[in-house]
């Protein structure tokens, strides 16, 4: 086979490979026509995108079976059959997406109303932090009181309680306005039936879940119960969970926690989570371990 | 940490009597981070008894004593005993269940078959666990696809529609391979009289093989009515159920038939004529090259056994596992459904308050609803079942309302109509097994 043989042999099978694309072939593609959206003015009100339910918004164009789609999709909160234009969200996902990414971090930036504590009979107290940024920064400082909050909760709770019930706003202020006190009031009348006392619940500003070990340190207690907002996500900003710790004291074992985390909306109600705490409490108290102690003892 | 169930399912029909053993797998489906979630991870049938006839003194009497042997029998096969069994059903269907003595054989059986089995019977029950005993329901699920399920057994076909894994509607037909019954001969020897006027035979006469296979188009006919292939005629009416009640609607669009009972096992194999001295080899042909299997349709993963293992497997739920009980003597049977508190009155004995769920669950709306009770509630057993899930809630509510010593029952995620009965079995773990019946007899 001679070179030019082999130069258009190589030429015919790149031929057959690539379809020979020429210029004159080329064509715009008709733009899709514009969905006519209303006129908006400054101090219009615009939609709200947030109040999309999530489970039911179905994007995807020209789909194969949408209503077994949606079905499906009605099970979880991903965002899935979203859609997409080109390669990239639909400006709907887009804007969604980051509506909800605030929401995250306003819940963590945001301090629940000074009122709260207040307006619910709650002893309102405070950690060693002094700003949201250092409460971030400083998980320490989110663990310790100061004397003068140390001698208010010492005021209104002079005697030992069994259980000493303490709400923190933690990383989500939402979480506890929307869920703290529908929990606490299950779980104290459940504590209640149960013939359990209670200390005067504390309200902790800037509050980690170790918070409730120096409340232990304080008070005497032998139990303590801490109703905190946890890291928010996307698919809420309003889950709250309690921890639950026997004998809490300055320096106790992560590993002695009890928890009952995801209490929201969509995940377990506060009503029946605060019941349920009620209950696994009254069992702590009775073979007086909790946390992973606990479940080694029921496995036996 | 599994707890396993013992379940007995008892299906006595117009032809068969059969007995299944089934262990139902409880377990906490939850992590160990979240409030406990109990759910039957699995049902293994461990023991199926061989098809019984039916011990009949007449055509219309069941012979209750003889009854009562095939069972001991099978529970000693099965190696079972009746302390061991914690839960099931006991199903008197077909023609069966309106016969006279069927109520008073009904007691004599669940008395026998343990603690908590219990005994039910009604078509729309029987629509329910043979369209979820032979797969109908988890099909649904799994393909999306709506699934009309048809159990053909020996005096009735029970219909159901299943949509989505749901049933949503449920029916009963008169059309039943035993319908008309023949000797080694050919020669009829009972013909049932749901079929005045739609048969020429006669008893004591040789049969004639068009004349079956002629009753035989007629039936299937119906059937094509009630799924909605065939324009109905006076004729689905005339073999429609009146103990069903509710008004069936043939499904308008394309769905997957699905068929069990004994009669299935004759649609895609042939028997003989005179296999089973009925109409049965009939009516599966005419099923065969009826519309019913021009578009999709499947055999139920179980057949003959569809009802008996929806009896035994599928009866019994589980409430949500956050409930609330105290002084309740478990189990409790029989409890009349109520929707509102001021029919708990009219009862003769103790009642099931059934509450949707709120719009909001809100402590003070609990607090509220408890006030209301603790109000109202007449001198009984205070025994309340919730759609939502605040039965723990509640129920502390009302123990501090009542006192400790006032029996309380609080159950959630159980749905109940009106017109429904509810047994109660001993609390597994963190939740209650119950069974929910449409229809009950009293004996």
């Amino acid at each position: 086979m001679n070179k030019e043989e082999l130069t258009a042999l190589v030429a015919e099978i790149l031929g057959q490979m690539q379809p020979q694309v020429k210029a004159s072939d080329y064509r715009a593609t008709q733009p899709e026509p514009q969905k006519q959206s209303p006129a908006l003015h400054d101090g219009d009100f615009v939609p709200d995108i947030t109040a999309l339910d999530l489970r039911k918004l179905y994007l995807t164009d020209h789909p194969a079976d949408k209503e077994r789609f949606a079905r499906m999709k009605a099970r979880t909160p991903a965002r899935l059959g979203s859609g997409k234009a080109g390669p990239r969200y639909k400006t709907l996902t887009m804007l969604r997406f980051r509506a909800d990414h605030a929401a995250a971090q306003d819940a963590v930036f945001s301090e629940v109303d000074t009122e709260f504590a207040k307006k619910n009979g709650l002893l309102p107290t405070k950690t060693c932090c002094n700003s949201k940024d250092e409460y971030l920064t400083r998980p320490d400082l989110g663990r310790k009181f100061d004397q003068h909050n140390a001698k208010a909760i010492k005021g209104v709770i002079d005697t030992p309680p069994t259980v000493q019930i303490v709400i923190g706003d933690g990383l989500s202020s939402a979480a506890i306005e929307a869920n703290a006190m529908d929990c606490y009031h299950a779980l104290a009348d459940g504590l209640k039936t149960r013939n359990i006392s209670t200390g005067q619940p504390i309200f902790v500003k800037y509050c980690r879940v170790g918070a409730g070990d120096a409340v232990g340190d304080i008070t005497g207690c032998e139990l303590v119960a801490v109703l905190v907002g946890e890291r928010p996500g996307l698919v809420t900003d309003k889950s709250m969970s309690i921890y639950i710790t026997y004998r809490p004291r300055t320096g106790v074992l992560e590993s002695s926690r009890t928890v009952i985390s995801n209490i929201h909306a969509q995940g377990t109600p506060a009503v029946e989570a605060g019941a349920y705490a009620a209950e696994l409490i009254e069992k702590i108290l009775r073979k007086k371990v909790s946390g992973v102690g606990l479940h080694l003892e029921e496995a036996q | 940490m599994a707890e396993r169930l013992l379940s007995v399912g008892l299906d006595v029909g117009t032809t068969s009597t059969q007995l299944i053993v089934s262990e139902l797998t409880v377990e906490n489906s939850a992590s160990a981070f979240s409030v406990p979630q109990m759910q039957i991870s699995q049902r293994k049938i461990r023991y199926r008894s061989p098809v019984h006839f039916t011990p009949l003194l007449r055509h219309d009497l069941v012979d209750g004593a003889a009854l009562r042997e095939i069972v001991s029998a099978e529970y000693e096969k099965a190696g079972i005993r009746r302390e061991d069994v914690d839960t099931g059903a006991v199903i008197i269907t077909g023609e069966t269940s309106r016969k006279e003595n069927a109520a008073a054989v009904l007691e004599n059986l669940s008395d026998l078959a343990g603690d908590f089995v219990v005994a039910t019977a009604g078509p729309d029950l029987e629509s329910v666990l043979a369209a979820k005993g032979a797969g109908a329901t988890d099909h649904s699920e799994q393909t999306g696809k709506t699934v009309l399920h048809m159990d053909i057994g020996g005096g009735t076909s029970n219909l159901a529609l299943v949509s989505d894994g749901k049933i949503t509607a449920t029916g009963c037909m008169n059309v039943g391979g035993r319908l008309v019954k023949l000797d080694a001969n050919g020669v009829i020897t009972y013909i049932s009289p749901v079929l005045t006027g739609l048969f020429d035979g006669a008893v004591g006469q040789p049969a004639r093989i068009s004349q079956l296979e002629a009753l035989a188009d007629t039936l299937v006919s119906a059937l094509e009515m009630a799924a909605g292939l065939h324009q109905p005629t006076g004729l689905l009416d005339r073999l429609w159920t009146r103990e069903a009640g509710v008004a069936w609607t043939p499904p308008a669009g394309a769905v997957t038939l699905s068929f069990s009972g004994g009669v299935a096992d004759c649609i895609e194999t042939d028997h003989p004529d005179l296999a089973f001295g009925d109409i049965g080899p009939f009516l599966g042909r005419a099923i065969r090259r009826s519309r019913l299997c021009a578009g999709e349709y499947r055999l139920g993963t179980e057949t003959i056994r569809a009802t008996v293992i929806g009896a035994g497997s599928h009866a019994t739920q589980l409430s949500g596992s956050t409930v609330f009980y105290q002084s309740i003597r478990f189990p409790m049977k029989n409890l009349p459904v109520v929707t509102d508190m001021g029919q708990l009155a009219r009862l003769d004995g103790p009642g099931v308050l059934a509450l949707p769920a709120p719009n909001e669950l809100c402590y003070g709306k609990i607090t509220t609803l408890a006030d209301e009770i603790a109000a109202q509630w007449p001198a009984q057993p205070v025994l309340i079942c919730l759609e939502a899930d605040m039965a723990k809630a509640l129920g502390h509510a009302l123990a501090l309302r009542f006192g400790p010593e006032k029996p309380i029952l609080c159950i959630d995620r159980v749905q109940l109509g009106e017109n429904s009965y509810l047994d109660v079995g001993s609390p597994i773990d963190h939740a209650i097994p119950v069974v929910v019946k449409t229809l009950i007899l009293h004996a």
